[in-house]
């Protein structure tokens, strides 16, 4: 096996366009234990965390955007001064393994994985991230919901590197929830973010662990949107309640050995509440 | 996170002094040496084909291709088992190698040895085994109920037993049933399963260093199997990182020998997390009805029981712990008729044998919920119901033995009752949303969330029972002041290390102690399991001590004309109290070496008869747990706020080691209560690492408050009873207790769902 350890954006981009087939390694904390497992083989590993231009964030206050090195460690963004950028995202980064693991784990890794129980992920889905993908042949940006495109399937074509991600930074609440059988330290079980946007009067609800990809709810959305006064944060009891009902018919769970589908399908639309109620604490 | 006051009056380092471990520097910087850190000049690496099938008839097996692979040198199969060609701790009925029926998924097939880890896992996906599937048994009322074929020569049924006491026509007025159901718990020990082997030269015996429970009963089947004498076979303890239970029985003990024989070379053998869940005993998955007749102020009449546990593919300790289970039905309650019966069974499943609590956890999950149940009924607080039909010294068990033990309950509920609660209310004063249910997951807000307070009481059983001797052994020797101990006493953490020099520096007046290796050159020290070594190699070292002690003061007495009689230990010295003659203990040992071996045995039990009669057990532990706990009901998720415990220990040696094994019971009750399951489907273990067996982690252990009552035992050499066990029996059920009263629902089966607490 061959491990290249490019030190610069253009040599990772070079090595990765001399082996296509090769494998990134950042954090490793999703790679190293399918390597471990024999569930994945590498011939040759290109390591992209000592790049430094995948490792630096920049806020940008005139587009109002905040761009994410794909090489940006949960450790950081569960901190300020990101995690006051990105509330939701900082809240998901908690959530994400142990202290260990965050201090390892990147956010361009998490989107390399795309696992649907992803925790950084139904927040990117909720704020309409972009990814950025570069390869020697050149740049492209896609929206997270079509980058990502099944359980673990993405849209990056080997020899590409993600790297970054941008996200606006909102007016208005964002968060995030996730159910676990365990306090800490647990896959997703069911989990929802939901962001509210009070300049453009928009409501976002992305799930995930409900299925094959990240699940937005666009029923649920505008009917919150329709009924949400955002001046004065409220949203009526019984516009919640009906929206929990929409986040239910919007999932699409399965039954496996971590919990049932019943159970997921009931746990988003709890949470969906819960976020709503967050967001809109007045009746 | 423990809230306990510790002696401090007493001298350092000896018995009652929180003496600290001997290996614990070590083990936090990471320099012991676990058994999987050990290694040897020209070693190769053993590893294990295994079943992927839970039943299946093999058809043939094909070696030839793991030959091919570069740097094997050895492939071994049940036609290369010199000797018998099972094992097993009370049956010999497990296989070393499967070689025509594969019982369970996980079954040894084949092992390899090479010369790189690599090149073992090459070889073994190349060894073709063709397979017959067959529909596997995994429903163990299928077993009970004799509908399928046996699945094994010796059928599908390990033990039946009844016990049948009393005036079995009492009914009522009072009735309170349930049915209840325990999942499979993993011990779940962070130092995997490892072992090195050194063959001797010219292949006549071997040494064997591993991680194990008992050395002595290893080398018994080992030998066997390798056809060997027992003395050509030796054991060293290799560094232990935690049992529970899980090493009690053989693993990779036979396999590694196996392959150092055949190689003339030291093989070390290694499993990964996935194999341990695979490679050994769990707890028994368990199935109980239970209903008791009482009197309308709660006083029990009559339990009637009926409990099937399911052992898995071989039998391991699975009659054991049915008799532990039944015959600790009644709980630490007074009942003078009972009706139980209770079956052990042969599945498909993963194999069960010893997991800390041994049968007592099963039978007090479902007690404790009927004395809830009964509380209800009667109109009785919780606690009250359980004051009222406390246990005494003096009580009949169903078995019809006399409890003679230090029985507390009364006081153990009562100084409960008693303990402080929890200071901060839901979600605590500082708001962190990391103290919900949920935790991290940010799930819930203060509003949804409800606190609930349940209660649990035990009996466990102290050493082994039903007429097994199983005595301990140590090794003594005194000189110039120091005294160095020999035993084969496994240490697996429990801290017998850090006692046993606590007993020789109490007994013989030294502060200097040197520690023996751990190993088979002494007599047996019996198992480290059923809460026994420190009754029982604790008594053999104290034992052996006192034998020195007698020589060493008939020496002093010689020396210097006065009465042995008259002499005592005092600090460091031997003094006589007539004269007032103070000798140094160094100096008493001066130019000599007193060495003296000591076993102790406990008093001898008996079997059960067919009704379950008899004195088939040695002593008893009680102990009583308070949880309160915070649920979700909407989410079904729980946070477990704090347990508090009153425990029947008898004699504190090392308050600071009783804390460890309380705070350590309580983290796996806790684990039982709310995670920890083995999951199989269909004989298909679906999470076989520790990504989906859920531990607690930090954020679920709850504050733990101890209270111990020192209540020195008659019986026990110095005093002290087993702590082990009793933490993880009763936690879990004051757990599960305190759900249902913050919820009120009827939750009957461990671990706790989320999907039971929200759709139960
Ligand atoms: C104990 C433990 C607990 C965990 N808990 C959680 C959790 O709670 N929530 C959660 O969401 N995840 C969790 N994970 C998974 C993992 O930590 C996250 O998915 C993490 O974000 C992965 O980042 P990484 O940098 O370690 O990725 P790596 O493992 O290095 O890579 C992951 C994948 O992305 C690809 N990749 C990485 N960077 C790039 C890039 N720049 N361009 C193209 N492809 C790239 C890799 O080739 C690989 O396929 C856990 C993992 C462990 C081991």
């Amino acid at each position: 096996m061959s491990v290249l350890v490019p030190t610069s954006l253009a040599d990772a981009l070079q090595a990765l366009a001399e082996h296509p087939d090769a494998t990134v390694l950042a954090g490793g904390t999703d790679l190293m234990v399918e390597l471990n497992g024999g569930h994945r083989r590498a011939t040759s590993v290109v390591v992209v965390n000592r790049v430094p231009e995948l490792c630096t964030w920049r806020h940008d206050p005139i587009t109002q955007t905040l761009r994410l090195g794909a090489g940006v460690t949960y450790g950081q963004i569960e901190r300020d001064p990101i995690a006051s950028l990105v509330p939701g995202l900082a809240e998901a980064a908690r959530t994400v393994g142990s202290p260990q693991i965050r201090h390892a784990a990147t956010i361009g890794g998490n989107v390399g994985t795309c696992s649907p129980a992803g925790d950084g992920l139904p927040v990117l889905s909720a704020l309409n991230a972009e990814v950025e993908l570069v390869s020697a042949e050149g740049i492209r940006s896609v929206p997270f919901a079509s980058f990502m495109v099944g359980p673990k399937r993405t849209l990056r074509e080997p020899g590409e590197l993600i790297t970054a991600i941008t996200v606006p930074v909102v007016d208005g609440w964002q968060g995030y929830a996730k159910v676990g059988v365990r306090n800490a330290m647990v896959i997703a079980t069911a989990s929802a973010s939901l962001v509210a946007d009070a300049r453009r009067g928009t409501v976002a609800i992305a799930l995930g662990s409900v299925g094959p990809t990240i699940l937005r709810c666009p029923e649920a959305e505008a009917y919150a949107m329709q009924h949400a006064n955002f001046s004065e944060r409220s949203l009526a009891a019984d516009v919640v309640s009906h929206c929990c009902e929409l986040v239910r018919l919007a999932s699409r769970p399965i039954d496996d050995h971590r919990s049932t589908a019943a159970y997921r399908r009931h746990a988003v639309g709890v949470l969906a509440g819960r976020l709503l109620r967050r967001a809109f604490p007045n009746d | 996170m423990t809230d306990t006051a510790l002696p401090t009056d007493v001298r350092p380092g000896r018995l009652g002094h929180s003496t600290l471990r001997p290996d614990g520097v070590a083990k936090v910087q990471g320099t012991f040496q676990f058994s999987g850190d050990l290694t040897a000049d020209g070693v190769l690496w053993g590893a294990t084909l295994r079943s992927p099938h839970p039943y299946a008839r093999i058809l043939r097996i094909d070696v030839s291709g793991a030959w091919k692979i570069n740097g094997v040198e050895a492939v071994i199969t049940a036609a290369d088992v010199p000797g018998v060609m099972t094992y097993g701790l009370i049956d010999q009925d497990q296989p070393v190698f499967a070689s025509d029926v594969v019982r369970f998924v996980g079954e040894p097939i084949a092992a390899v040895a090479a010369n790189h880890p690599d090149a073992c896992r090459r070889a073994l996906d190349a060894i073709v085994v063709e397979y017959e599937v067959l529909e596997p048994l995994t429903d163990p009322e299928k077993a009970v109920d004799g509908s399928f074929e046996p699945i094994h020569p010796l059928g599908n049924v390990f033990r039946q037993q009844r016990i049948v006491r009393g005036d079995q026509t009492i009914e009522g007025p009072i009735v309170v049933e349930g049915t209840y159901e325990l999942g499979m718990q993993d011990q779940a020990f962070l130092g995997l399963e490892a072992a090195l082997a050194v063959p001797d030269a010219g292949g006549t015996g071997v040494e064997l260093h591993v991680a194990t429970q008992w050395l002595h009963e290893d080398r018994k089947q080992i030998a066997a199997c390798l056809g060997m004498a027992d003395e050509k076979v030796r054991l060293v303890l290799g560094g232990v990182g935690g049992a529970f239970g899980a090493r009690e029985d053989i693993s990779l003990q036979v396999h590694t020998c196996l392959l150092a024989l055949r190689t003339s070379r030291p093989v070390r053998m290694a499993y990964s997390r996935h194999e341990s869940f695979l490679g050994h005993v769990h707890r028994h998955p368990c199935r109980i009805f239970m209903r008791h007749h009482a009197d309308h102020d709660g006083r029990l009449r009559r339990v009637e029981a009926r409990f099937v546990f399911d052992g898995g593919a071989y039998a391991s300790t699975s009659s054991a712990v049915l008799v532990n289970g039944i015959t600790h039905a009644q709980g630490p309650y007074k009942c003078e008729n009972a009706t139980v019966d209770g079956w052990a069974v042969r599945t498909n499943n993963l194999p069960c044998g010893a997991m800390r609590g041994f049968g007592v956890v099963q039978a007090c999950f479902a007690h404790e919920a009927q004395m809830d149940k009964l509380a209800v009924a009667v109109g009785l607080d919780p606690l009250e119901v359980r004051l009222r039909n406390a246990m005494e010294t003096g009580d009949r068990l169903i078995t019809g033995q006399v409890v003679e033990s230090v029985a507390p309950v009364q006081r153990l509920i009562r100084e409960l009752a008693a303990m402080p609660l929890p200071g901060e209310p839901v979600g605590g004063h500082d708001r962190d949303p990391m103290r919900l249910p949920g935790g991290a997951g940010r799930t819930a807000d203060v509003g949804n969330v409800r606190r609930g307070i349940g209660w649990a009481v035990s009996i466990k059983n102290l050493m082994y029972s039903e007429g097994f001797d199983d005595y301990s052994t140590a090794r003594v020797r005194l000189a110039d002041g120091v005294a160095t101990v020999k035993f084969a006493t496994a240490e697996v953490g429990q801290g017998f290390v850090t006692l046993a020099g606590q007993i020789a520096r109490s007994v013989l007046g030294v502060d200097n102690v040197v520690l023996d290796q751990i190993d088979t050159q002494v007599g047996s020290a019996g198992s480290t399991s059923a809460s026994r070594q420190t009754w029982m190699s604790g008594g053999a070292v104290d034992g052996a001590c006192r034998l020195v002690r007698e020589r060493m003061f008939e020496r002093v007495a010689l020396l210097h004309g006065v009465d042995p009689l008259g002499l005592v230990i005092e600090g460091t010295e031997v003094v006589d109290t007539v004269s007032g003659l103070r000798v140094e203990v160094s100096e008493a040992s001066a130019g000599i070496e007193f060495d003296e071996t000591f076993e102790h045995h406990h008093r001898p039990t008996e079997d059960l008869d067919e009704f379950g009669q008899g004195n088939c057990h040695t002593a008893f532990a009680f102990a009583a747990h308070r949880a309160v706990v915070d649920v979700d009901p909407e989410l079904g998720l729980v946070k477990v706020v704090q347990v508090a415990t009153v425990q029947d220990i008898g004699r504190a040696l090392n308050p600071l080691s009783i804390t460890g094994q309380i705070e350590g019971g309580i983290a796996q009750g806790v684990g039982l209560a709310v995670m920890e399951e083995i999951i199989q489907v269909n004989g298909h273990v679906k999470n076989a690492s520790f990504t989906d067996y859920l531990l607690p982690t930090f954020l679920d252990m709850p504050d733990v408050v101890i209270g111990l009552v020192e209540e020195p035992e008659p019986q026990a050499p110095l005093g002290a009873k087993g702590v082990g066990e009793p933490p993880t029996v009763s936690s879990t059920p004051a757990v599960v207790a305190a759900i249902r009263d913050a919820i009120g629902k009827d939750l009957t089966r461990v671990p706790v769902r989320p999907t039971d607490i929200v759709f139960g």
